[in-house]
């Protein structure tokens, strides 16, 4: 498997419109945290809210789509960001794995 | 009587621990367990919740993310069961001690609830009985309820 190569822009593209780049060949990988019936619910919250940076509120949906959808796709990116953030799930105690987005 | 809380936020970065002798006595013993389990064999089937797969769907690329991170997992939970040992008599906690607690303990329910085969309907309650799980349960529950608390505090600092 090849990583997509990175793609060249203008830095006035980004910001005008997200639609405007092919964001998959940007964002390649998804970090995946899976359910399980151990991990406390207000854990996963602050692990998300510890390790992303997001809000009470966006990390509570995401543990919430964990809780009752199974998984929940938490972050995504180059290959090594998604290594690093699956080794830091691993790290507090999430079951998180990464796939390829295509 | 207002519930107890094991760990308050001073509001100077530091949290108050307040914990009986008896706990910190099982907390030392259950964090010498797995201290034990991770030195002699870090691939025991019980470790595996401390260890998931992360590419299930390519066993090469699995094997090469393991290889590259197994170490420091294991060095990172071995030095903050390391930190609990050393502060299992500590009253006071400053925010990396209080992460480390955290750490240690989501470790030891992950381990422990492995070894009960906990689903999500179990309902676990510190009631004690003739069962020879029941003192595994009831250390589960409770590290459950010292979890939560932890949580609370350590979310302050978000």
């Amino acid at each position: 498997m090849t990583p997509a190569a990175p793609v060249e822009i203008a830095p006035g593209e980004v910001l005008e419109s997200d639609d405007a780049v092919d964001v998959r060949a940007d964002r390649p990988w998804k970090v995946i945290v899976w359910n399980d019936p151990i991990n406390l619910m207000s854990y996963v919250t602050f692990v998300l809210q510890k390790l992303f940076g997001y809000s009470k509120e966006k990390a509570t949906r995401l543990m919430l789509d964990v809780h009752h959808k199974g998984r929940a796709v938490v972050s995504d990116g180059p290959k090594e960001k998604a290594e690093m953030d699956v080794f830091r799930l691993h790290e507090h105690g999430l079951w998180a794995t990464m796939e390829h987005d295509d | 009587m207002a519930p107890r809380q094991p760990i308050r936020p001073n509001g100077d970065g530091t949290f108050r621990l307040e914990l009986a002798a008896q706990e910190r006595a099982v907390l030392a013993a259950i964090v010498a367990d797995l201290e034990g389990l991770l030195a002699d064999d870090p691939g025991d089937e019980i470790l595996i919740r401390l260890f998931p797969t992360a590419r299930p769907d390519d066993p090469e690329a699995e094997a090469e993310f393991r290889e590259m991170v197994r170490d420091e997992l294991v060095a990172k939970r071995r030095s903050r069961l390391a930190a609990v040992t050393e502060l299992v008599e500590a009253t006071v906690l400053d925010r990396e001690q209080l992460a480390a607690w955290m750490g240690a303990v989501n470790d030891i329910r992950l381990v422990l609830g492995t070894r009960l085969d906990v689903s999500e309907d179990d309902e676990f309650d510190d009631a004690e009985g003739a069962d020879p799980e029941s003192a595994a349960r009831a250390a589960y529950w409770y590290l459950g309820w010292l979890l939560e608390h932890l949580v609370e505090a350590s979310a302050t600092e978000l």
